[in-house]
């Protein structure tokens, strides 16, 4: 726990003093980063911690971000909209959970799946609500205690500290009493059930929570590139968010901080491979999964059972020659 | 304290047309340790997971304490003070095994929004550390439980059962696949345990399906005989063993 402070102490330490050096699209991006790692984070807990294979997190991520902009598009402020965003998705969130209860695996993606298609219609189709395929556009920035938040450094840094503080919250989730429910959950339900642990219960709110995190980042979304249209919430984007967390390590606190940066940051630093480089992309995700299938973050504990198995075996080889048996 | 904890009564299940279990009655008294043997396909199991809310009986009627508990599911039978195992090892790979032992009483503490951003360990810590003591495993304590032994592991799941003071354990087949010299050290747990819960104010009762002749002639106080999904005959080890009927059908010689 202590190196894990250590480590998010020295992240956050790089991430509020870098940004100023960096040109505003460098920032944009850093914003853009933070923004699917808040994403991220709740997928994170529906997949990595409570195990349930959600393929409609985008979904969510529109709910936010079409609640917040259609809600400023009639002049309403933003900090009515971002609650509005987060209580949309927890109710809807609780929902999308119910077919949880009855298929699992990749009976639950597809019908996650499904509702994410769904969702994207609404967004694409009804255009008196939504703007369809034009979007809605001239989103504004909030302002923050009489601040403004327009120029992108300031956004960002607003974004930086939503995302440290919805960090904490769930790092404090996850070592609740709750964290281990879900992680019981996702380990064995039926075992989880004979020790009191309601399933049903647990199921549901950690997709509830997941897309409450979802919405938020699409609320941060919608005023950081302050114009949205259906595009970006449709199932690509699921698929994306899905291989992120895998990719950073589901179940890892901290893997979505290294999957988003796979999936957001890679691309753009691969532009020099230019028409190349969604295969050079490709072809790294295939070797990660390959190698790592528990994603990156199960490097140091892949390197600290390596040493343990070490260990074990010269332990295992001494008390064999103090018996006096050859090796 | 002459009430049963556990009264089973006529309880019936069929899969299709197999009868699996076809009217069993029995009750298991305070502190009283109740094995349950008989041949593989004798219904054990099915009438186990229907006491345990798993499968919904057909018909009959299950009684915990006076309360009609036929209908309840897993979750509500544990609340009320129902532990189990499972045949096969049932622990949280991934959890370290104090987790495991905190996971498996954390339920009982609070409500659900109490436990939202409460301590980890929910105040458990204490009394995981003395069923870890009491089950020797104090060396792998903080270890994953996926990562150890299958004996190892076998002693976290019956562990992990105890946690939440249950006044009733079900235990299925806890012997299977244990090495002999940890089936004597499972038998002399599972009597302490006994001991300890029934002096206390709750009834410690179990119930232990096992296919260990010797481990359930040592350990249970009475012994239900199934064969066939019905009852062949409940009493003593000793009556058991002189019962010509049981030794002609499942004992042997």
């Amino acid at each position: 726990m202590k190196k894990s402070l250590l480590f998010g102490l020295a992240g956050l330490a790089l991430l509020i003093a870098v940004p100023p050096f960096l040109k505003s699209y460098g920032i944009y991006l850093f914003s853009t980063w933070l923004v699917y790692v808040i994403a991220n984070m709740g997928l994170n807990l529906t997949v990595g911690y409570a195990g349930q294979k959600s393929l409609g997190h985008a979904a969510f991520f529109g709910i936010g971000a079409y609640t917040v902009a259609i809600l400023m598009q009639h002049g309403v402020s933003f900090w009515i909209g971002l609650p509005t965003a987060m209580l949309g998705c927890f109710v809807i969130g609780l929902v999308l959970g119910f077919p949880a209860l009855r298929v699992q695996t990749i009976y639950l993606a597809f019908a996650t799946l499904g509702f994410n298609t769904a969702v994207w219609l609404v967004l694409r189709n009804e255009e008196w609500l939504t703007g369809g395929t034009f979007g809605i556009n001239n989103i504004g920035r909030p302002e923050l205690l009489g601040l403004s938040l327009e120029s992108p450094l300031a956004y960002y840094y607003f974004v930086l500290g939503i995302a440290v503080v919805l960090s904490a919250l769930m790092w404090k989730l996850l070592h609740s009493p709750w964290g281990k429910a879900f992680t019981a959950l996702r380990d064995n339900p039926i075992r989880a059930e004979s020790l009191g642990i309601h399933i049903q219960t647990y199921t549901l709110l950690s997709f509830a929570i997941g897309a409450v995190y979802a919405g938020i980042a699409g609320a941060l979304f919608a005023s950081l590139v302050q114009f949205i249209e259906p595009a970006p919430f449709a199932v690509g984007t699921s698929f994306m968010m899905y291989l992120m967390v895998v990719v950073g390590g589901p179940g890892y606190f901290f893997g979505p901080l290294l999957g988003t940066a796979v999936g957001v940051l890679l691309p753009e630093w691969l532009r020099f491979a230019q028409a190349w480089y969604l295969f050079v992309f490709g072809a790294a995700v295939v070797l990660l999964m390959l190698w790592l299938p528990d994603g990156l973050l199960s490097i140091p504990d892949r390197i600290k059972a390596r040493r343990q198995a070490r260990d074990a075996s010269a332990a295992r080889a001494a008390n064999a020659a103090k018996l006096g048996v050859q090796a | 304290m002459n009430a049963p904890v556990l009264k089973v009564r006529d309880l019936k299940k069929s899969y299709g047309a197999i009868q699996a279990v076809g009217g069993v009655s029995f009750e298991v008294m305070p502190g009283e340790i109740f094995g349950v043997i008989g041949p593989n396909g004798s219904g054990k199991t099915t009438m186990f997971n229907s006491v345990l809310g798993q499968i919904r009986p057909d018909a009959g009627r299950i009684e915990l304490n006076g309360e009609d508990i036929t209908e309840l599911s897993p979750v509500e039978l544990n609340r009320r003070g129902v532990g189990r195992t499972f045949q096969t090892l049932q622990v949280f790979g991934k959890m370290s095994v104090r987790d495991n032992l905190i996971v498996a009483a954390q339920e009982h503490q609070g409500s659900l929004w109490s436990r939202m951003f409460a301590p980890g360990d929910s105040g458990l810590s204490a009394k995981a550390d003395a069923l870890i003591d009491q089950f020797r495993i104090r060396h792998v304590a903080d270890k994953k439980a996926g990562e150890l032994s299958y004996g190892q592991q076998k002693l976290v799941d019956i562990a992990m059962a105890f946690m939440s003071e249950p006044d009733l354990v079900l235990l299925d087949e806890p012997c299977a696949g244990v090495n002999p010299s940890l089936v004597g050290g499972i038998s002399t747990l599972l009597k302490e345990l006994n001991k300890t819960r029934a002096s206390g104010k709750k009834p410690g009762s179990f119930v232990v399906i096992e296919h260990n002749m010797d481990f359930v002639m040592d350990l249970c106080h009475r012994i239900m005989v199934m064969v066939e999904g019905t009852v062949m005959a409940i009493g003593t080890p000793a009556e058991i063993r002189a019962n010509k009927q049981v030794l002609d059908a499942y004992l042997g010689n």
